[in-house]
């Protein structure tokens, strides 16, 4: 590797290590359009810096000439193609990171594609970045895509872009082309909010103003791309802002050692700092600054410490220690710009597991107000949200969490949303501000309790909760069910999926976003009946395992029974008594369960009914004599 | 406050993914090679946790065939930081004798390492795992995520990986899958040597030149390190000054020649010469996408 320092290399290694030991080291996101040169700018930044291995370059001459697009020339973007499957489409389809140096900063780079449908890795790639590299070509000049990416790298908090013109070769390095693109890009940058801009005229392929000056662009007297990479400055997320450590883990060797680790995400400490733990509100004041090296007299931003307090306090991971006369925002309801990431589309109403700094909570998008459009930035109508789409949503979660809008901080408001059954990151979302909705009621204590209640009816409240495909013979054998309980003297309820869109569901219909409205509602009311004492048989098709765990989230452990009421589609259709079946198979009914519309099985219910194998007599009875073990219903 | 060095925004960046790891699994471990990569993530390790100890074993899935040196290096070091080390030999490979000289070292490395590795972890019932590798090693290697989602056949499928953003790392799985971490996966190389060099981290003494018995084959210099070796006939061993860039199984890691006999020298020797770290691994030497087939099969 002949590296730019090679004579420091070969004369003094001691002052060459002394030297790089002590650089900086800055993230950046490239964004371009497929054909923007974009791979070609990355490699050709890894192969100036001299960090191309000669076996790398052997493989990148022999890829060259295999499959390259330079005519056998060095083909530089066939350095950073990755998986085998793409290089063979041509197109890069996930974020890569690349790693180069030079002798002032180290740089990850995160490469993302631009395609039209990779909003997700854009937004991945810039999340981490301090600055974005944007690319233009020199002949088509601002396109819909540079608008799109400079939205994202904006929205995720970049406040540095550089505008890379590329291609300028092949307009004949034009002072005029370079200046017309300059003048649309900051007009347009002025209107979304972008204040830094640095434009630099390159050629990716030829080398010009990447790592050393061009001959070929005299009107430009700017930095070259690289060296604009080394010298910016990036460091405005750091000491001004109030003090954040989110507790990632409480470290205790020993009785005499109680330390709370965590990476500082905002401002800095010192030993005596008076600090406030949110969000139980308790203060108390910083004793020490834990590290395997020594004691430190003052942290700041990006270092991962541990802290000890002066005071025997209560702190557990999910907790931020924040500077105690700045503390962040408790609520449990926002307003916040959603990015959708999963396969499956988003769907208001539905459990989600949030996560935010070192915290995961319980999280519903309450209401999704309208889409943004990145091409045009226009406002959209949003029933749901489906991948790579961004709308401004109304979430809310299922306690308090402390928190700072994302425009202050990016690891105090941005967040993951994980599906509860794949668990797969379906979501990324920047938190905007709290709705004050939650502030104002208060939930309202009363004399006598559901305990109390209970006792007076001498039974153990439960939901019994009867899944299962339409025509499988839940509302019979429920209803079976709770004429049998009545008649031993247990005080019951039956709520009906049919009687109740009589009514209170009336306004709810059936596809896959109102389905979760339904079974929302059934389950608070049926935990509304439970907290009155009640035994509560409620049957709902209840297609989604989603919505019965929300159902079950309700509940305390052990006070919701789940009985699976089996039957293949086949009987179920065959018995039709409704003759729903039939018109779903006519095309008259959409959105019907086991048509057009899934049923996801319960994995492991509390009772699994084989219905089609016995009478609905049989089937109710087992039900019951399950309901009647000693620890179910009776004490 | 000056601001942070790149050493020390890596050093910062993963102990936040070594706590975050341990406070998101049931049972984690850590997979020990013995490599200087191993020595930088235990080293990292017991800065994350410091002053409790990592709260989780090593595991050295041994294939038998390692360099004597290293077997030496492992007990002294994990003595010397009183950690707790598993080690795992495949008892199918124990039984038969696999050997990369019968049975080639393709089969030797899958079965010793691959299914060994997996029997492990299945053994133990580890849900997750650190691991050493790094995004720079290898073009397929650039877009691996730092939680790495393994199927419960400890497949890894591209289109399980989950997106990473901020520092959220989502270590959530079905029982039966397990995820893999990599703490260093933003360290490159030279990170990784710099690092060693500033912080004095025990490495074994083969990364050193020192006089060894070497013998060529195909080009590749093979160090006679025990007399399971067999020579070909008329084959001598003789003393070469050289050094190893990587650690593996004695017989399939080449040697390169070299005097460098120092942290420095051999930083100077990397920086002034051109051939890339892997290259020294007879395995990586087949077709281009050998290492991304591999990582589906759980070689990582």
């Amino acid at each position: 590797m002949a590296h730019a320092t090679d004579d420091l290399v070969a004369d003094d290694i001691g002052e060459y290590l002394r030297r790089h030991e002590h650089k900086s080291m800055l993230r950046f996101i490239t964004c371009g359009s497929v054909d923007d040169g974009k791979s070609t700018l990355i490699g050709r930044l890894l192969y100036d810096s001299k960090l191309v291995f000669e076996d790398h370059l052997a493989a990148l001459e022999a890829d060259s000439r295999r499959i390259g697009t330079q005519g056998g020339g060095l083909d530089f973007a066939l350095l950073v193609d990755g998986l085998a499957a793409e290089r063979e489409q041509g197109i890069t389809i996930d974020v890569a990171y690349r790693f180069f140096t030079t002798d002032r900063r180290k740089f990850i780079v995160a490469d993302t594609p631009g395609h039209e449908q990779y909003t997700r890795n854009m937004v991945t790639g810039a999340s981490t970045a301090d600055l974005a590299v944007i690319l233009v070509d020199a002949r088509t000049g601002v396109v819909t895509q540079t608008r799109r990416h400079s939205y994202l790298v904006s929205l995720l908090g970049i406040r540095h872009i550089v505008v890379a013109v590329n291609k300028l070769d092949l307009v004949g390095y034009s002072q005029e082309a370079f200046d017309a693109i300059e003048a649309d890009y900051r007009s347009f940058a002025g209107q979304i909010g972008i204040e830094d801009v640095t434009c630099i005229p390159i050629s990716a392929l030829l080398g010009d103003n990447v790592t050393s000056r061009s001959a070929n662009t005299p009107f430009y007297d700017g930095p070259t791309l690289v060296q604009h990479l080394e010298e910016v400055e990036v460091g405005d997320d750091g000491p001004g802002k109030p003090f954040r450590l989110p507790v990632q883990w409480v470290n205790r060797p020993n009785l005499d050692f109680r330390g709370f680790s965590g990476q500082i995400v905002g401002g800095t400490v010192r030993p005596g700092d008076r600090v406030r733990i949110v969000p139980s509100g308790t203060e108390s004041t910083v004793a020490r600054i834990v590290t395997a090296d020594g004691d430190l007299a003052e942290a700041a931003s990006g270092q991962s410490v541990t802290l000890t307090l002066a005071d025997e306090v209560d702190v557990s991971r999910g907790d931020v220690i924040a500077e105690a006369a700045d503390p962040p925002s408790l609520a449990d309801q926002f307003e916040c710009h959603l990015i959708w990431m999963g396969e499956e589309h988003l769907l208001p109403g539905r459990p989600y597991l949030l996560k935010i700094g070192t915290r995961t909570v319980g999280a519903t998008v309450t209401h999704a107000k309208y889409k943004i459009n990145v091409n045009t930035l226009e406002h959209e109508p949003a029933p749901t949200l489906e991948l790579n789409e961004i709308a401004v949503c109304n979430i809310s979660t299922d306690r308090p969490i402390p928190f700072d809008p994302y425009s202050d901080n990016r690891d105090m408001g941005g967040f993951i949303l994980v599906d509860r059954y794949t668990n797969a990151t379906v979501g990324a979302g920047l938190l905007t501000f709290e709705l004050r909705r939650s502030q104002n009621v208060h939930w309202q204590a009363t004399l006598v309790d559901r305990d109390t209640r209970a006792r007076s009816l001498g039974q153990r409240p439960k939901v019994v909760w009867f899944t299962g495909l339409s025509g499988a013979g839940k509302s019979t054998i429920a209803s079976l069910v709770e004429r049998r309980l009545h008649d031993l003297g247990f005080h019951t309820y039956l709520l009906d999926g049919d009687n109740l869109r009589h009514g209170l569901n009336r306004d709810v219909g059936f596809t896959d976003a109102d389905r979760v409205e339904n079974i929302r509602r059934a389950a608070e009311v049926g935990r509304v009946l439970v907290d009155a004492g009640l035994v509560v048989l409620a049957s709902f098709i209840s297609p989604f395992r989603a919505e019965r765990q929300m159902a079950r989230d309700l509940f305390d452990d052990g006070q919701f029974i789940e009985v699976h009421i089996d039957v293949p589609l086949a009987v179920a259709e065959q018995r039709d008594r409704k003759g729903l079946y039939a018109k779903a198979r006519r095309g008259e009914l959409v959105n019907f369960t086991g048509i057009d519309s899934p049923y996801e099985p319960p994995g492991s219910p509390d009772l699994h009914i084989d219905a089609a194998a016995s009478t609905v007599e049989e089937n109710a009875e087992r039900i019951v004599d399950y309901l009647l073990e000693p620890g179910v219903l009776r004490g | 406050m000056p601001r942070l060095t790149h050493l020390q925004q890596l050093e910062a960046d993963s102990i936040q993914i070594f706590r975050e790891a341990v406070s998101e699994s049931e049972h984690p471990v850590m997979l020990y090679s013995v490599g200087k990569d191993s020595s930088v993530m235990v080293h990292l390790a017991q800065k994350a946790f410091y002053p409790s100890r990592p709260p989780f074993p090593l595991l050295h899935v041994d294939t038998t065939w390692k360099f004597r040196a290293m077997y030496e290096f492992r007990d002294e070091f994990v003595g010397r930081h009183h950690l707790e080390l598993l080690i795992h030999r495949n008892p199918d490979c124990v039984e038969q004798g696999v050997n990369p000289f019968d049975h080639g070292s393709a089969m030797h490395t899958d079965l010793w390492k691959t299914e060994g590795l997996k029997q492990a972890l299945d053994l133990h019932g580890f849900d997750l795992a650190f691991g050493g590798a790094r995004r720079d090693e290898e073009k397929s290697r650039a877009k691996e995520r730092v939680f790495s989602i393994r199927s419960a056949q400890h497949r890894w499928d591209p289109k399980q990986q989950r997106p990473e953003l901020w520092h959220l790392y989502n270590a959530r799985v079905r029982p039966g899958e397990s995820v893999r971490v990599f703490p260093l996966s933003n360290w490159t190389e030279l990170d990784v040597w710099q690092y060693i060099h500033l912080e004095e981290i025990p490495i074994v003494p083969l990364y050193f030149a020192a006089e060894r018995p070497v013998v060529e084959r195909d080009g590749t210099l093979i160090m006679v390190d025990d007399d399971r070796m067999p020579l070909a006939e008329g084959e001598q061993p003789e003393l070469r000054s050289v050094r190893f860039r990587t650690l593996g199984c004695y017989p399939l890691t080449g040697a390169v020649e070299s005097s460098a006999s120092t942290l420095e020298e051999i930083i100077q020797e990397m920086l002034l010469t051109a051939s890339s770290e892997r290259q020294g691994r007879v395995i990586d030497h087949d077709s281009s996408g050998s290492m991304e087939k591999k990582k589906q099969e759980g070689y990582f």
